[in-house]
């Protein structure tokens, strides 16, 4: 079993009072380039290994890949003392953890990163006081435009790709239950409804392809490991929600990865298939009593619950005879109670579950105001409960009234924002920006390059994300006074 | 090494999704236990006061704020 390396990517929503004056390119770099605390101002992102334009099915599609000049790389990339980066994709601030290695990991790192475009936005509302800009962890605005979270883990290359597509198409289908973050209404031509379970299921229009921006997939077979491509493959995720609540996020990533050490160690998985996962995505996400059976290809109905307790029964017989970590047993107990209560009856999950606490604090504003799902409240409650103000996020004043349950301790991510995972290469990464700030010319994630002086640049490959560890190069380079120093032990 | 105390393992026969019987189901439901409805009267109460609270940082003018909240697709 490899230790399993994960990460994830999150497309911010924004928005000022005057929408006039939003262009959402220049905000978005507005945004980002008012980060206070970055180690340094002046390092490029290496995009030579890049190419999002590469299919695991064998071929690469034509399109035009990034390279931006070195003034205008600056504006779009920051990289961040925690090993992870802040950018601009396309109309949105983004941002991606460093490197992890356990779901907990991930959910901290997140939110780290919630703090962290919670102080652009206020750093870069300061110049533009009559105007606030808001920024949104979420999907959707509603009208049909989607932004997205995207989900990596490190994979053996060995697997191939048909089984964990066969694998994972009914987990993902299903997995919203848990770690969908709720919407109000439908979009992308889909029938309207009060209330769905997921943000993104109405986007997704096919089951497997390269694309991300038009006729989304529920597989997307973007094959970019960042590491070394003979041994690893990088699954992007592109299907989840990006989730406010902790535990929705623990859970979509810490059973996700449970799957794919099933996959990879050929462990018996449930054998469902379904007879159509496009329109069952959709099905299940507008099933908000999670009753309805999904139709399976041998004419057979399983609810959504019955499908995750599949899989779940499969990772318990899995680790009775495969030691797991503490996290891996943490997020199995919680996978099986979660479940036992989605089964019984969703709504008591109204600390945990994202959509169950969305749903939950609307009905209970309708039912205060008397109004109905037409209410543009309500529309407003859905937007606003994404939104990353402490001082107005709807989930952020449930989280400071202890209305719902926590993973992380504020500690950790207060911790987090400036300091890299321990485990993965994000920590050299991250300490050689803190130590080597002048130093350090360009990163990507599998690689640092260094100036060291008369126009030299030196490039330090990172191509395997379990090195670089602080157990491997914490002496290294706590011993070393220069990066000179740190070149010459690293090629002993 | 994992404990399966706890994990309901479904029967075959529990597998099989009966709507019928599961239509039938959703009438008798809402008929909840003392102590979940004690549970759920603090939840009310506390939720009240979560109520006033969505009031006082709610946007403004609602249905202007979510008419213009359009993005560009992204990914």
């Amino acid at each position: 079993m490899i230790k399993r390396i994960m990460g994830t990517e999150t497309e911010f929503g924004i928005a000022t009072r005057n929408p006039e004056a939003l262009d959402p390119v220049s905000t978005s770099l507005l945004l980002i380039n008012h980060y206070p605390s970055l180690p340094s101002t002046r390092v490029l992102w290496d995009y030579e290994h890049e190419n999002p334009l590469l299919d695991v099915r064998g071929f690469e599609v034509e399109g035009e890949r990034e390279r931006p000049g070195p003034e205008y790389n600056r504006l779009l990339n920051k990289v961040l003392a925690n090993g992870g980066r802040l950018y601009v994709d396309g109309a949105h601030p983004e941002y991606s953890t460093p490197e992890c290695t356990n779901s907990r990991d991930v959910v901290i790192y997140e939110k780290a990163g919630d703090r962290i475009l919670g102080q652009c936005c206020e750093h870069a509302g300061r110049i533009k006081a009559q105007d606030p800009l808001v920024v949104y962890r979420n999907n959707t605005d509603g009208k049909g435009n989607s932004y997205g979270y995207h989900e990596n883990y490190l994979v053996d290359r060995s697997v191939p790709f048909e089984m964990l597509m066969r694998a994972l198409t009914p987990f993902f289908v299903t997995r919203q239950i848990y770690a969908g973050s709720g919407k109000v209404g439908a979009e992308n031509r889909m029938p309207p409804l009060p209330f769905q379970i997921s943000q993104r299921a109405d986007f997704f229009e096919t089951l497997v392809d390269l694309n991300t921006m038009v006729k989304r997939p529920i597989i997307n077979t973007r094959d970019e490991p960042h590491a070394d491509a003979s041994k690893y493959r990088r699954l992007h995720v592109i299907v989840g929600d990006a989730n406010m609540a902790e535990c929705s996020t623990y859970l979509k990533v810490g059973s996700t990865a449970i799957v794919l050490t099933m996959i990879e160690e050929k462990w018996p998985l449930p054998e469902v298939e379904l007879e159509d996962p496009v329109r069952a995505i959709k099905e299940v996400s507008r099933d908000v009593g999670l009753k309805s059976a999904i139709r399976l290809s041998n004419g057979r109905g399983y609810t959504a619950v019955e499908i995750q307790r599949l899989y779940l029964e499969a990772a318990y017989r899995f680790f009775e005879e495969h030691e797991a970590d503490p996290v891996t047993r943490d997020v199995l107990k919680k996978w099986n109670e979660v479940l036992n209560r989605l089964q019984e009856d969703p709504m008591q999950l109204s600390r945990e579950i994202d959509w169950v606490i969305k749903l939950e604090l609307i009905r209970s504003y309708m039912e205060k105001k008397q109004c109905g799902w037409g209410d543009a409240r309500l529309a407003m409650m859905d937007l606003q409960y994404h939104d990353l103000r402490p001082e107005k996020g709807l989930y952020a004043a449930l989280e400071k009234g202890h209305y719902v349950d926590r993973i992380t301790t504020d500690r950790e991510i207060t911790h987090a924002e400036q300091n890299p995972p321990t485990d993965t290469r994000a920590y050299f990464r991250g300490t050689c920006l803190k130590k080597f700030p002048k130093e350090v010319y360009a990163t990507s994630w599998s690689s640092i390059l260094f100036d060291v002086g008369n126009g030299t640049i030196k490039k330090v490959p990172l191509m395997e994300p379990l090195r670089g560890t602080e157990s491997l190069t914490r002496s290294l380079l706590e011993s070393a006074d220069t990066v000179e120093d740190v070149l010459n032990r690293l090629s002993m | 090494m994992i404990d399966l105390k706890g994990v309901k393992t479904l029967s075959k026969q529990e597998h099989k999704t009966d709507r019928k019987k599961e239509a039938g189901k959703k009438e008798e439901e809402g008929g909840a236990n003392p102590k979940t409805a004690e549970k759920g009267k603090k939840i009310k109460e506390d939720l009240d006061k979560l109520m006033e609270k969505i009031d006082d940082v709610l946007e403004e003018n609602a249905e202007e704020f979510v008419k213009n909240y359009v993005q560009k697709g992204g990914e």
